[in-house]
């Protein structure tokens, strides 16, 4: 079996085990707090049909593309600036470190306040999410672009927009690629959890309401939907990302 | 004191003047921020009144539940995935994907299963804190020498002494590596919860303040939650280092 043959059957394992656990616990607990894999998938089915999900998935996907393009930007941006100066990137990578540790939550009061309570609040908080880690990837992947590439791109006397395009962003396409997956799946993270907190609108906003109401169904049905996506999305992307890692 | 230090020094300071200066002059009015120095005197009277006391060791104590649950439980899977190469090949794909799963979206779920007590929040700190120990510590574990284990298989060792003598000592930067990441998942799994939805503790203390605009309440917390995860993150980090270094490797 190839490589990428043993991956699908080892994943389509993993599904069977998640979906026999899923089953098993939903015998266990019974129908007070669960429902089964196949009542779940049903739901879904009558959500996507109706209209009631639409606006909010929309929503959501509105406040994350957004994010995820503001984070894509300044994390380039401020990843390829501290990677050409050896000095700003030492002054500044310990204070990206530690803000990627701590618990960004407690920011989204302050940016609440900042914002008001609407979709840009929610952008900033998945943005603040996702910059990071583009930003440090990019940076070190630029650091690392052997230096003998830079010499010949400084011999032919590029210009800077001419080095970043034709040198540096092709040599260190696989590390910033890695930087985006992780940056996309932060984003997407942030802008739930922003909208769980406090949000009129979207998925987050949904689940919330439906712990009020007790709609169970409802609230396995959106996490499904929830972590299919971000599965889906993010396998892709590590696809592509063990690909171009492979190239070289 | 190097020069990074020092001009890191200067420009977070010159941001919290900054931020001085702006509040002062009202450009950033009351009900949206204060200015800091008042930030760290509302601080220090929280902390010596006492009045959160209750919510800040409850945090605390939670996240330090959901860590060593999640350091023991982390190490002795990744110790059993690494004797049985199938298990750990089926699972591969759930810890590469695991951290693009938005796990508070269980929140809800875990609450209505277990009630709205500690359980879930520990439960979600753990969930979120237990991935990054397996992967690391299996990260450790196949770098073991392969001339450790022949040694110990010459000593007559069996699996667990094997593991508890040979493999994890050796794997212990690694290990660190993983704990230190559970440190800051821990916290932000019981602090986002708790902000979510929950009956206590700091996270609910912020939200709470949120809602009733009480920004002398909020502010100080927040900067107390900023400065326990920055320091545990910097002393964790700083003895990393050191393991590394102490084998050459730094």
């Amino acid at each position: 079996m190839s490589g990428s043959q043993t991956a699908l059957r080892n994943a389509a394992i993993l599904i069977l085990l998640v979906l026999i656990c899923w089953q098993l616990l939903y015998w266990d607990v019974g129908d007070i707090a669960l429902r089964s894999p196949a009542q779940t998938l049903s739901y879904v089915g009558t959500l996507l049909v109706g209209d009631m999900i639409w606006p909010h998935l929309w929503e959501t996907m509105r406040a994350f593309v957004m994010a995820l393009i503001l984070a894509i930007v300044s994390g380039l941006t401020i990843g390829f600036t501290l990677g050409y100066s050896r000095s700003a990137a030492q002054t500044f990578e310990p204070i990206l470190v530690a803000f990627y540790s701590i618990p960004k939550i407690t920011l989204y009061p302050i940016l609440l306040l900042i914002f008001g309570l609407g979709i840009s609040a929610k952008v900033a908080f998945g943005t603040i999410h996702g910059i990071i880690p583009i930003a440090l990837f990019t940076m070190n992947a630029v650091r690392n672009v052997r230096p003998v590439l830079i010499k010949t791109g400084k011999v032919m006397q590029l210009s800077q927009a001419d080095m970043v395009r034709t040198i540096l962003f092709p040599a260190a396409l696989p590390e910033i690629f890695t930087g985006l997956r992780v940056g996309f799946s932060l984003t997407l993270i942030g802008t739930l959890l922003g909208e769980m907190f406090a949000s009129q609108s979207g998925l987050g906003f949904l689940l919330m309401n439906a712990i009020g109401l007790h709609n169970i169904d409802l609230i396995m049905a959106i996490t499904l939907i929830l972590v299919v996506f971000a599965a889906t999305v993010s396998s892709v992307l590590l696809f592509y990302d063990h690909k171009l890692h492979g190239q070289r | 004191m190097s020069r990074p230090a020092i001009y890191r020094l200067v420009i977070i300071l010159g941001f919290v003047a900054l931020l001085e200066v702006l509040c002062l002059t009202g450009t950033i009015d009351v009900i949206t921020m204060q200015p800091p120095h008042r930030m760290i005197m509302d601080l220090f009277a929280m902390l010596s009144s006492g009045s959160l006391n209750a919510a800040i060791a409850k945090t605390l104590s939670n996240a330090a539940i959901a860590f060593v649950l999640a350091l023991v439980v982390g190490v002795m899977t990744a110790v059993v995935l690494y004797r049985f190469r199938l298990a750990r090949d089926v699972l591969d794909p759930l810890f590469a994907t695991y951290y693009a799963i938005p796990v508070f979206a269980f929140y809800p779920l875990l609450i209505i299963v277990l009630g709205l007590g500690d359980a879930p929040q520990i439960l979600l700190g753990f969930m979120l804190a237990v991935v990054a120990v397996i992967v690391n510590t299996l990260n450790g574990l196949d770098r073991v020498p392969r001339v450790l284990l022949k040694t110990a298989r010459v000593n007559h060792m069996g699996p667990v002494e094997t593991a508890a003598k040979i493999m994890l000592p050796s794997a212990a930067p690694y290990v660190l590596t993983g704990a230190k990441l559970a440190v800051a998942y821990s916290l932000i799994g019981i602090i986002g919860a708790e902000f979510i939805m929950s009956r206590g503790g700091m996270g609910y203390e912020i939200s709470f303040a949120y809602n009733n605009f009480d920004n002398a309440t909020m502010y100080p917390l927040i900067i107390l939650i900023l400065f326990v995860s920055i320091s545990v993150n910097t002393i964790l980090a700083y003895w990393e280092k050191r393991l590394m270094r102490r084998r050459g490797q730094g």
